[in-house]
């Protein structure tokens, strides 16, 4: 199968390149996009990408593949290309890369760190956990469970326009995860350190989070809870 | 929290409640619009004349065009705000951003004196 994958070393080359290779693939066997760059790595040592546990848990090698982010791990060839069409890999995008498949996700930490995702909680400490009913439990799936692996941030427009001021999908999803958590004392504060034109209201809707998320998680859905949690404080 | 200046009301709730409330405005003339073409088909300059003479209409039209002017300018300066940028116009993007949001601001407010004008300058 032919690949075309985007190479890009900054201490030798002076622009990044598409480059084409041949890769043998066993017959009769859908194999998945990381597997396949291990082929690659077999024949040219230099390709340069993260992986870890290579089951879709640790979020290391989310890139950008025919066009859609996603985990290489967890993504078979045949979900991506047509029989007898090219694979394209790319780094994901609007990131700074580090080289080849690598990017430098400074930016989407910065804007995780932002949301100050922990408990914060002003009561005095109790002598057991603090309970949750399992209604206010319940409020956490579908939040809790995100990798950090930056595929639905990445394949944002807002966040590729105002990457420094707009959180994000997957910040904002966090952002309401501890918003929701019946532990947590800080709402007000969470709600004011969000309510300027960029943080949350840059979101325009555009579900590409929603569409690529590895996980099944729907970023968008979270927005709206903060939005809806914005008005309520103010009115 | 991301602090600015510029936007219509400081504060990215207000410009989304604004946004959403002036639409539901400006739906509700485009229909009322409709509504009266639909119901006089025959419309003349004497009913037209007639329509805009009473105070009610006057009133609903200049809330419209003040609903037009801040919609506008909301979407106008998320607009400059995503594309005239630092990372697509480098260190002259303060400059012309600035240029674009104060010509967008001075386009409204003559409309919005231009719609006054024509509203009570009706005899």
């Amino acid at each position: 199968m032919l690949v075309s994958i985007y190479r890009y070393n900054p201490e030798t080359d002076e622009k990044p390149v598409m480059q084409d290779v041949n890769v043998d693939l066993p017959q009769g066997k859908d194999l998945m996009v990381l597997d396949v760059l291990e082929l690659m790595k077999q024949q040219d040592t230099s390709i340069s990408y993260r992986r870890s546990c290579r089951e879709g848990v640790c979020g290391s090698d989310g890139m950008n593949m025919n066009g859609t982010n996603g985990l290489a791990c967890i993504t078979p060839v045949s979900s991506i290309v047509k029989p007898g069409k090219k694979l394209i890999l790319r780094p994901l995008p609007g990131l700074p890369v580090i080289r080849d498949l690598v990017v430098d996700m400074t930016i989407f930490y910065k804007q995780f760190e932002k949301v100050k995702p922990y408990l914060i909680n002003d009561e005095p400490a109790t002598a057991i956990e603090r309970l949750q009913s399992p209604e206010e439990r319940e409020k956490l799936d579908g939040l809790y469970e995100c990798i950090l692996c930056a595929c639905c941030s990445t394949n944002c427009p807002s966040f590729w326009w105002n990457p420094e001021k707009f959180i994000g999908p997957a910040g904002l999803l966090q952002a309401y995860r501890f918003l929701a958590d019946s532990r947590d004392t800080a709402t007000v504060e969470r709600l004011s350190a969000l309510e300027d034109p960029f943080s949350v209201f840059r979101c325009r809707g555009i579900m590409n989070c929603v569409a690529v998320c590895p996980k099944g998680l729907n970023p968008t859905r979270a927005i709206g809870h903060i939005k809806s949690m914005l008005i309520q404080q103010a009115t | 929290m991301v602090t600015n200046v510029s936007s219509f009301g400081r504060s990215g709730l207000y410009d989304w409640i604004i946004q959403r409330l002036t639409a539901v405005v400006l739906a509700s003339y485009t229909f009322f619009l409709l509504g009266i073409f639909i119901l006089n088909p025959d419309l003349d300059y004497e009913q037209w004349h007639g329509i805009f003479s009473s105070f009610g209409m006057r009133f609903y039209t200049l809330l419209a065009m003040l609903s037009v002017c801040a919609h506008a300018w909301v979407g106008m300066w998320t607009i400059s705000t995503d594309y005239l940028t630092d990372d697509m116009l480098g260190s002259k993007a303060v400059a012309v951003r600035f240029v674009f949001q104060v010509v967008c601001a001075l386009v409204f407010l003559a409309y919005l004196v231009w719609a006054i004008q024509i509203l009570w300058g009706i005899s």
